[in-house]
């Protein structure tokens, strides 16, 4: 952190690298945990993000990485209009979330595949972002890495068959967060590793017994 | 990464390197990339910078239609200026057929009108590149610009400054803060021009001794800013403060190209500036709760902002 293009840098559409690049970045990050363009996306803003989101852009910011755009994306100002002719509806309200970041926002995603994915997540200050939430599941990772979101029955030796699969494709893992809804109960863990993670070893981790889902995220935000 | 600006000037000086040569030296250890890769991811840089100054000189308005316009503004009077200049007819009264002309001269006009530009292409979502925050994006370019114009410096002297601007501000984000709601705007557009004022003095020739007098002098004239937009946007007064903040940066340069010192030294500014920044109540750190935002003007800009959108057509919602 806080390279000299850190300083000298990033390269972003204005005005605010909280208030829309750090937006980009957490629809970015919506978009490839439901592993693709959503269908419907419905967004509450909370905090500064409620209060000064017009001005700042963070609405059209935020459906501009719904849409895939990265923070220096000329198109971010019209992403209304390019999201109305891909057909991805979009809606937003205002509410208090609770005790969470002033800059944060809740993003209910209608994935490719018509899954329904709750994603919430706090643009903490120059551009860099946290994930909060997943469904029903507290997460913390800051999108700054490669990712593996893991969506399991809670069993003994699940976690452990993931950790070797990746052990033997030579894939380090940086951090990990495991929660649970109960015992036994569907499960959560979020791998943030050094390297991507190639389609062929997710296909193998899918298919671990009692794994429902693995979602690959890359990185969505500088280093 | 340097861990102050002492070290950064010894290197330099030790090796008869520029500051920015330093810089992207350890830069490069950090990354582990070449310096040529280095070179050319800074040379987009500059080129976004500049496209921006060309933009913003052209007129651009904010998504909010609070501000715009200024840069031209500034523009128009400074080629006035010129043309007068060149061919002195200037009236008696010192005015162009009775329009004032500026009096700053070159390069604090021309300075302040690109700032103007990219801080005004920034509140109309163009794009910018932060330096080192998106608020505070029109002082590098307005004094790397205006400066390299008069030495007519050419895009490897301009990129040098830009690293040595960029190692001046990874100094200051390792040993104090650059965002405003930590900080205030001294951390935002007072390290702006300091690092400003070192890029000023590379290219004029400086010494790294004189490029670290300029970054004190010029974070000195700027200590104590506090951030207080107006509606919490980053648009009055960040577009002008960022114009304004040129003015500082130019100064500091030239008294440091004079050979004058800052009594307090370059690392124990920046760390009073972090001191004063915690000392900042919140209301002056990028709230809007207070200086600015709270004056009658200020509170009556929000009202209407609120109500043009109450009353304007919300095609999003629902959509």
């Amino acid at each position: 952190m806080n390279g000299i293009f850190d300083i000298i840098g990033p390269i972003m559409v204005g005005p605010s690298s909280s208030h829309t690049a750090g937006a980009v970045r957490l629809g970015l990050a919506g978009r490839a945990i439901v592993g693709g363009q959503p269908s419907r996306a419905a967004l509450t803003l909370h905090g500064s993000f409620a209060q000064t989101y017009r001005g700042h852009g963070t609405d059209v910011a935020l459906v501009a990485g719904i849409l895939g755009m990265r923070p220096d994306d000329e198109r971010i100002p019209g992403s209304f209009r390019i999201a109305r002719e891909q057909g991805m509806e979009f809606s937003f309200s205002c509410a208090d979330l609770g005790d969470v970041h002033p800059n944060s926002v809740l993003m209910e995603l209608a994935g490719p595949n018509g899954s329904q994915t709750t994603v919430a997540g706090s643009s903490v200050g120059g551009g860099n972002i946290t994930i909060t939430r997943i469904d029903r599941f507290d997460v913390d990772f800051t999108g700054t890495s490669h990712a593996l979101i893991v969506s399991y029955r809670d069993q003994p030796g699940v976690i452990a068959k993931i950790t070797s699969l990746l052990a033997t494709e030579d894939v380090n893992i940086a951090a990990m967060r495991v929660s649970r809804e109960g015992r036994h109960a569907r499960a959560l863990a979020i791998i943030e590793l050094d390297q991507p993670v190639s389609r062929e070893a997710r296909a193998l981790i899918t298919r671990i017994s009692g794994i429902d889902t693995v979602i690959a995220l890359p990185p969505v935000a500088p280093a | 990464m340097y861990a102050s600006i002492a070290e950064l000037v010894d290197v330099a000086t030790s090796r008869s390197l520029t500051i920015g040569a330093a810089a992207r030296e350890q830069e490069a250890l950090d990354s582990g990339q070449s310096q040529d890769a280095l070179n050319s991811k800074m040379q987009e840089r500059l080129a976004v910078m500049r496209d921006s100054v060309g933009r913003g000189l052209a007129g651009v308005r904010s998504r909010s239609g609070l501000t715009g316009g200024d840069a031209r503004r500034m523009a128009e009077a400074r080629t006035h200026t010129r043309i007068i200049a060149r061919t002195r007819t200037a009236d008696a009264d010192g005015t162009a057929g009775g329009a004032p002309m500026p009096i700053g001269g070159e390069p604090l006009d021309s300075a302040i009108a690109y700032a103007l530009a990219v801080a005004e292409v920034n509140a109309g979502m163009g794009r910018i590149v932060a330096a080192p925050t998106a608020g505070s994006c029109g002082v590098l370019p307005g004094v790397l610009f205006s400066v390299g114009e008069i030495r007519g410096a050419g895009d490897s002297e301009l990129v040098d400054a830009l690293f040595a601007a960029g190692g001046v501000g990874a100094v200051i984000a390792r040993r104090s803060t650059l965002s405003g709601a930590a900080g205030g705007c001294q951390a935002e557009c007072g390290a702006a021009a300091a690092m400003a004022a070192a890029a000023a003095v590379q290219i004029a020739g400086g010494a790294p001794e004189q490029c670290a007098n300029a970054v004190a002098l010029a974070f000195k004239g700027l200590l104590g800013l506090v951030c207080d937009p107006v509606a919490g946007l980053v648009e009055v007064p960040c577009i002008k403060r960022n114009a304004t903040s040129v003015a500082v940066a130019l100064a500091a340069a030239d008294m440091a190209l004079a050979g004058i010192r800052s009594v307090i030294p370059a690392d124990e500014v920046i760390q009073a500036m972090g001191a004063i920044g915690r000392e900042l109540p919140a209301s002056l750190r990028e709230t809007a709760l207070g200086g600015l935002a709270v004056t009658p003007t200020g509170k009556r800009i929000v009202s209407e902002i609120n109500a043009t959108h109450d009353k304007a057509e919300e095609p999003h919602l629902n959509s």
